[in-house]
């Protein structure tokens, strides 16, 4: 049993709450204490069947009370896969916390009301979908029990949705007519739309193969921190402690080391008790290498074509904090286990949200500003573009004096 | 294969391994259940061969069950680290808290100022923690890194935003940080890492014939923290706790579960079967467990 993450975005009303929670009731993640709860509201609110949405409605609270939409963790699991949603408002005000809940997702779930077909927000959040490189969309086309179950509304979306996945870069979208209320293709056939010979949604999620770039890519190393055990029994061990970022490595493979651009041998491969042969992508393992190399914590090992070293990448960011970019102001820099300090030397466009175009930056970035920059960093990032490795190519920047995590940003 | 545990547990100690970067006092919350069990086992795995790098941090009430305390000092043996334990009972002492009086009494409430007084006299800056984000909906929106003000507190509306796998540990003098390794893992993860990696629990997860009382929906062990009501005679049940924390107000579950295999098959179909068991006792008892997991946090 394998791990997907995949991220939900939508508004309240395209019926993003009531399908997270047709999935996770009709895959009996639910406990009965909350689905009594959800039971007893739907009935004192006079409705007709159970509002499923109300096993999610930890974001509704927030709206009423009106304080930070944020994004939320949500978790079941069937025979055939764990799943882990990150479930995030969909709303332009809250692009930062759908960049937050995209940056680790394999999928997306895009969600389209069937009766208003593609709208401005499918295409912004398709369009965010692209830019954080998510490898698979499924676009949920919801509500077909309020077009009779219509299989020429749903192909009319379908066909719009081709300009959409062309403007946004995306890989690989799968369409799927649901009704997230009535429980239809989410996770049994529905007897509605005999016309729809596609996999239900739960099918599509536990099958979907999940095409990192990451996994075939060259081996990348950040090396987290040094082991030096000081036993007898490990007098002279000094291994290099990390997650593989990418690629693979075996014992004897020739790796050198960013920045210095030292090379040795991987002499032996430790997970916990255990001695492995190679480690994979995602594998969290310490490396001993042949040769006596000065490697610390920021260092990088690699295989394969050399990482960029830069200064002044250009990159895309996304403004998170409430407080807006101080113009000239020097921030820390966080990219892998590697730290920096840095400054934003241009911004040379800033998304608009509704023509998804970058314009001329006029005023400093604000919270959930996407824009294309150039940084000026105090040493040269070991680094790959984000398109080709999501951990070589992203980085943070924190402010120096709050500690606040202010920007994300994707190197190009 | 390359399983969902094994991305979770490499998840986990990468975060680990970064509390160490990035911290200069980090410790790791222990309870003695079997999350910061968990957690302690993911720690000393993310630094083999070396030993463990972190002392364990035990806030303790006094109302312990005996069996929780002694496997903590043969665990603290075990991992060749240190144990820092914080007392309720000085705190009371001291005069910070007030004990609580009545038959409900009880000192699970206590034990936040205990813990924010013994990360004030150990000068710690982060606490590792087995909570999950599975729990409850508040705590499905914590971060990994969860900042903490000086005042210790936590503001859920003013979070750092996590992306990617970076992770962000700054903070200014007095402020810590809380870090939850296993934030990701449900408590089925939980329970089939523990089988999958052969880890020790303490005897109270299996069931055993215990002396028991019934109150408030559920089995509380007797013991000479809690004091009968007239109408209440103890039994000696089959029970087995689901959670371990203050003895006075851990509720047992009645099971014939004696081996992790036979605990993991009913925690596995309780969820199922509850749902189309509406008359069945054993439902209240389980919704008031999973009310009950909070913990220290």
């Amino acid at each position: 049993m394998n791990l997907l993450r995949f991220t939900t975005a939508g508004s309240v009303d395209d019926g993003k709450s009531t399908l997270i929670g047709r999935l996770l009731y009709d895959s009996k993640s639910v406990f009965i204490d909350q689905m009594e709860a959800v039971e007893k509201t739907s009935l004192r609110k006079g409705l007709e069947r159970i509002d499923f949405s109300l096993l999610t409605d930890g974001l509704k609270d927030e709206r009423e009370q009106g304080i930070t939409i944020d994004v939320a963790y949500r978790y079941f699991a069937t025979p055939a896969r764990k799943f882990i949603i990150a479930d995030t408002p969909g709303h332009i005000q809250y692009t930062r916390n759908m960049v937050t809940g995209a940056s680790t997702a394999d999928a997306a779930l895009i969600l389209v009301d069937a009766r208003h077909g593609v709208v401005e927000q499918t295409r912004r959040h398709s369009f965010l979908a692209g830019l954080l490189g998510i490898p698979n969309v499924m676009v949920c086309i919801n509500k077909m029990d309020l077009v009779d179950f219509d299989q020429e509304a749903y192909d009319r979306i379908v066909v719009d949705y081709a300009r959409v996945k062309a403007g946004a870069g995306l890989r690989h979208v799968a369409f799927l007519p649901i009704s997230a209320l009535l429980g239809d293709n989410v996770v049994d056939p529905s007897p509605n739309m005999p016309w729809y010979q596609g996999p239900t949604l739960l099918h599509h999620l536990e099958t979907l193969e999940v095409e990192r770039p990451e996994g075939a890519g060259d081996f990348r190393f950040p090396v987290q921190t040094v082991i030096r055990p000081h036993s007898d029994t490990h007098h002279d061990f000094r291994g290099y402690a990390g997650r593989v970022a990418s690629g693979k490595i075996a014992i004897g493979d020739a790796v050198t080391a960013y920045p210095s651009g030292l090379t040795s041998a991987v002499a032996s491969i430790v997970l916990g008790d255990m001695q492995l042969e190679e480690a994979h992508t995602g594998q969290s393992v310490v490396i001993t290498l042949a040769d006596d190399v000065d490697i610390s914590r920021g260092d990088t090992l690699a295989t394969g074509a050399s990482p960029r070293m830069e200064q002044q990448p250009l990159a895309t960011l996304c403004w998170l904090d409430n407080s807006p970019q101080r113009p000239g102001a020097k921030y820390v820099l966080r990219h892998g286990s590697a730290e920096a300090r840095a400054m934003l030397a241009n911004v040379e466009g800033v998304l608009d949200v509704e023509a998804l175009t970058f314009e001329a930056a006029t005023q400093p970035l604000t919270a959930n500003s996407i824009a294309r920059v150039q940084l000026k960093t105090t040493k040269p990032l070991v680094m790959d573009a984000y398109t080709q490795n999501r951990i070589t190519g992203s980085f943070i920047l924190v402010d120096e004096t709050s500690g606040a995590t202010v920007a994300a940003g994707m190197l190009s | 294969m390359y399983d969902h545990l094994d991305e979770l547990e490499a998840e986990a100690m990468f975060i680990i391994r970064e509390v160490y970067a990035q911290f200069e006092n980090p410790g790791i919350l222990f309870s003695g259940g079997k999350d910061s069990i968990v957690v302690s086992h993911l720690a000393r795995k993310a630094f083999a061969p070396a030993n463990l790098p972190f002392p364990l941090v035990h806030v303790d009430t006094g109302h312990n069950f005996p069996e929780a305390i002694a496997f903590r000092d043969a665990f603290v043996q075990t991992m060749k680290t240190r144990l820092i334990v914080g007392l309720v009972q000085d705190s009371i002492d001291r005069g910070s808290v007030q004990e609580e009086t009545g038959m409900a009494a009880n000192r699970n409430r206590l034990q936040t100022t205990t813990l924010l007084e013994t990360i004030e006299a150990h000068q710690f800056d982060c606490l590792m923690g087995g909570a999950r984000r599975d729990e409850e909906k508040a705590r499905a929106k914590e971060r990994f890194f969860s900042h903490r003000d000086d005042f210790g507190q936590w503001d859920p509306k003013n979070q750092r935003p996590e992306l990617w796998n970076l992770f962000n540990g700054k903070k200014r003098p007095g402020e810590h940080f809380r870090v939850f390794p296993i934030s990701n893992w449900t408590e089925m993860d939980v329970w089939h890492y523990i089988r999958r990696e052969g880890i020790d629990l303490p005897e109270l997860y299996f069931a055993r014939p215990r002396q028991v009382i019934w109150r408030s929906n559920s089995w509380i062990p007797v013991s000479d923290f809690i004091t009968l009501r007239p109408t209440e005679v103890p039994e000696e049940k089959m029970i087995r706790f689901r959670t371990l924390g203050d003895i006075t107000i851990t509720g047992g579950l009645a099971s014939e579960a004696t081996e992790l295999d036979d605990v993991i098959r009913e925690i596995e179909t309780s969820r199922q079967t509850e749902r189309g068991n509406r008359e069945d006792d054993k439902r209240s008892e389980n919704a008031m467990e999973d009310r009950k997991k909070e913990g220290y946090f």
